[in-house]
């Protein structure tokens, strides 16, 4: 402690001490005292001051006692913090304006199933043309990823993401749009770094691990046949 | 030296630093909310005639200053510091600013308390006697915000109703050592507070903890009481902050009749912003085109203008720390 | 017609499911974390057969969100696997969704290029 010379069991005993205190409010979900709470403040950052002085000044091999009593006051102090966070956090909450939950469940119904239909009637027409049901499958895909980039370009996807959330992320021209646009908003900063790294900001993740996914999977199916 | 200072955070500043001038420049969104009528100037769209965002942020800052130099008949050699930042990462937009003004800088970094912080330092130097003009800038901008700390602006996501909606512009002042009217009589500055919340789009909730602390702490070191001021207005919480502000300060038995928000005032409800507006350029285009204009026609007398920065970093938030907030306020009266 | 709303109940049920997940979970979840997870889901859905069914009574409605893609990825490393041995579950997958990632990269690509971001 700050000039008063190093007691390593006095500062063990009134961490224990303090501990019960602090339990003790967590469970009464109540905020401390404001001087009680400074006073405990104060005594944990000299012991906290004393305890790294003294650290120093050991050799590296006897430092471990004291490394672990270091952790438990910087513990404590995250505890002492964490009571105010929560009583904090418990209040914000209930001020929070309510979730439109219900809206945008039905939004995301109305606006994936709508975009899956546009997608039901490619493959028929695409069907109708002479394809086979994979090719007109994947004949689909790639001309919804067409027009999801489309109207990125355009500027239009974002709106109809901002009302139809997962009903326009989900179905893979959101996937489309999750390339175009960071792409698109990293331009500036040229076509290597900017435009081709961006394309993979999210598509990179989905596509890394769907392959690991798809190769666990053909490995499963080996071994397993 | 008898130091200045009142209580523990609160700066008195006896020579009355003034604000001579200021200028605010705006984008298309902020053009078309209530307060369009009090802006110098409001773009037709956020890019301006630059080919980056970027650029165009830079050159709000840069414009709204040279107006507020303009309107005081100086020349940035005619300033003895320059105060300025943005939100961009390295304060960008203040560093080429500063470069291209040419005066001496100081890099402010501080979220949505730039502009408070901007003129509380300004106080101090001119009340220091280190200084007798000094330019204090605040900017940000939407779509270099939004890239930086949530999504690519072309991404379709929601936002969920406690966003706030970065505004874009930048408002300038010139600060100096004669006693004009518009006097910065007192500041109080913040500490960190971090209430643990981790939600990028919730800022309202993780900053009005901060704002309740600064003022608390300034109606104690002042020994003033609430409805000593006209107004207490925190830039910016939004809707959601301004409520939990508001709980806090009742809880304290205090009346919050006069407590409002830059970010409440600067958008209407129909712009769909959901809580309101934020970003270093909303408390200084509020206090540029709005507030100063108000405390001319007598309606305030005595302000406090109270700053309130999210430090967010979007590499902490992706390793899952929580947002450290803090706020700092500057006393404003006009006679 | 009957295809189309078998097309429109599947899919807009899967993307309700995303919907949820995004908005009651207390975690915080992204649309990057919602693909990802839609992907390996539909994969590992696929793998156990389950995901097939859907497919057959939805169409669309199943192949156009994401997790069919990640039934295209499953199907295609095991179709792979049945005719090339070992070295199919390695490239199956790819194999099975090679047009689709190719038009995303490609469309993309292009339209980065002609295009800029309005904000």
């Amino acid at each position: 402690m700050t000039g008063k010379g190093f007691d390593l069991e006095g500062i063990r005993e009134r961490l224990v001490k303090r501990q019960e205190l602090i339990d003790h409010y967590k469970e009464q979900g109540k905020n401390l005292d404001k001087n009680l709470e400074q006073q405990l403040k104060q005594e944990l950052q000299q012991e906290h001051q004393g305890v790294l002085l003294l650290e120093a000044q050991k050799e590296k091999d006897d430092r471990q006692e004291i490394v672990k009593l270091r952790s438990e006051l910087e513990q404590q102090q995250q505890d002492l913090l964490k009571i105010k966070q929560l009583n904090y956090q418990r209040m914000a909450v209930k001020m929070a304006p309510p979730m439109t939950v219900l809206r945008n469940a039905i939004l995301a119904f109305v606006v994936g199933g709508l975009i899956c239909v546009i997608g039901q009637v490619m493959f028929a027409l695409f069907q109708q043309g002479g394809l086979v049901e994979k090719e007109a499958s994947t004949a689909t895909s790639a001309t919804l990823v067409f027009f999801g980039a489309l109207f990125t370009g355009l500027g239009l996807y974002d709106e109809l993401g901002k009302f139809a959330g997962a009903g326009s992320i989900i179905p893979i021209t959101g996937f489309a749009n999750s390339m175009v646009a960071p792409a698109l908003e990293f331009k500036r900063e040229g076509f290597v770094y900017g435009v081709g790294a961006r394309l993979f900001t999210i598509a990179g993740p989905v596509i890394t691990y769907g392959t690991v996914v798809s190769i666990f999977i053909g490995l499963i199916y080996y071994f397993t046949k | 030296m008898v130091l200045k200072k009142l209580g523990k955070q609160t700066l008195q500043f006896n020579s009355m630093p003034s604000i001579k001038s200021w200028a605010s420049v705006v984008g298309p969104m902020e053009g078309q909310g209530p307060l369009a009528e009090y802006f110098d100037v409001i773009w037709d769209n956020t890019l301006g005639s630059e080919k980056t965002w970027e650029k165009a942020e830079q050159k709000l800052m840069q414009y709204s200053m040279e107006l507020a130099l303009e309107k005081a008949a100086l020349l940035p050699t005619d300033l003895d510091f320059y105060l300025a930042g943005d939100l961009l990462n390295q304060i960008i937009t203040a560093n080429f600013t500063a470069g291209s003004l040419g005066i001496p800088f100081f890099g402010l970094f501080g979220a949505c308390s730039t502009l408070a912080e901007g003129l509380a330092l300004a106080g101090i130097l001119i009340d220091g006697g280190y200084a007798a003009k000094v330019g204090v800038s605040a900017s940000s901008h939407h779509d270099t915000a939004e890239r930086q700390f949530r999504f690519p602006t072309e991404f379709g996501v929601q936002r969920p109703m406690t966003a706030q909606w970065t505004v874009t512009g930048c408002g300038s002042f010139v600060v100096e050592n004669k006693s004009n009217g518009f006097k910065i009589t007192q500041a109080t500055i913040g500490k960190v507070v971090d209430m643990g919340t981790m939600n990028a789009n919730d800022m309202g909730t993780a900053m009005a903890p901060a704002a309740f602390d600064t003022i608390q702490t300034h109606l104690q070191d002042t020994g003033r009481k609430i409805d000593d001021y006209d107004l207490i207005i925190t830039g910016d919480l939004g809707l959601l902050g301004n409520n939990i502000l508001k709980e806090l300060l009742k809880k304290q038995g205090m009346d919050t009749g006069n407590v409002s928000d830059c970010g409440i005032l600067i958008y209407s409800p129909e712009q769909d912003t959901h809580s309101g507006g934020s970003g270093c350029g909303c408390s200084a285009v509020v206090l540029a085109g709005y507030l100063l204009e108000q405390m001319r026609k007598g309606l305030y007398k005595r302000i406090f203008l109270v700053g309130t920065g999210a430090l967010l970093s979007p590499t902490s938030t992706f390793q899952g720390n929580s947002i450290p907030c803090i706020a700092h306020g500057v006393v404003l009266e006009y006679s | 017609m009957e295809d189309l709303i078998k097309a429109f109940l599947v899919g807009g049920a899967l993307c309700l499911i995303g919907q949820l997940l995004m908005d009651l979970t207390p975690f915080n979840i992204t649309p990057g974390h919602i693909l990802v997870g839609y992907v390996t889901g539909g994969a590992i859905l696929s793998a156990l057969g389950l995901y097939q069914p859907l497919v057959e009574w939805g169409g669309a409605g199943a192949t156009v969100p994401l997790s069919g893609f990640g039934h295209s990825l499953a199907q295609g490393a095991i179709e792979s696997v049945k005719s090339k041995g070992l070295l199919g579950a390695l490239g199956g997958g790819l194999e099975a969704t090679s047009v689709g990632i190719a038009a995303a990269v490609v469309f993309g690509l292009v339209v980065a290029t002609f295009f800029n971001p309005k904000g």
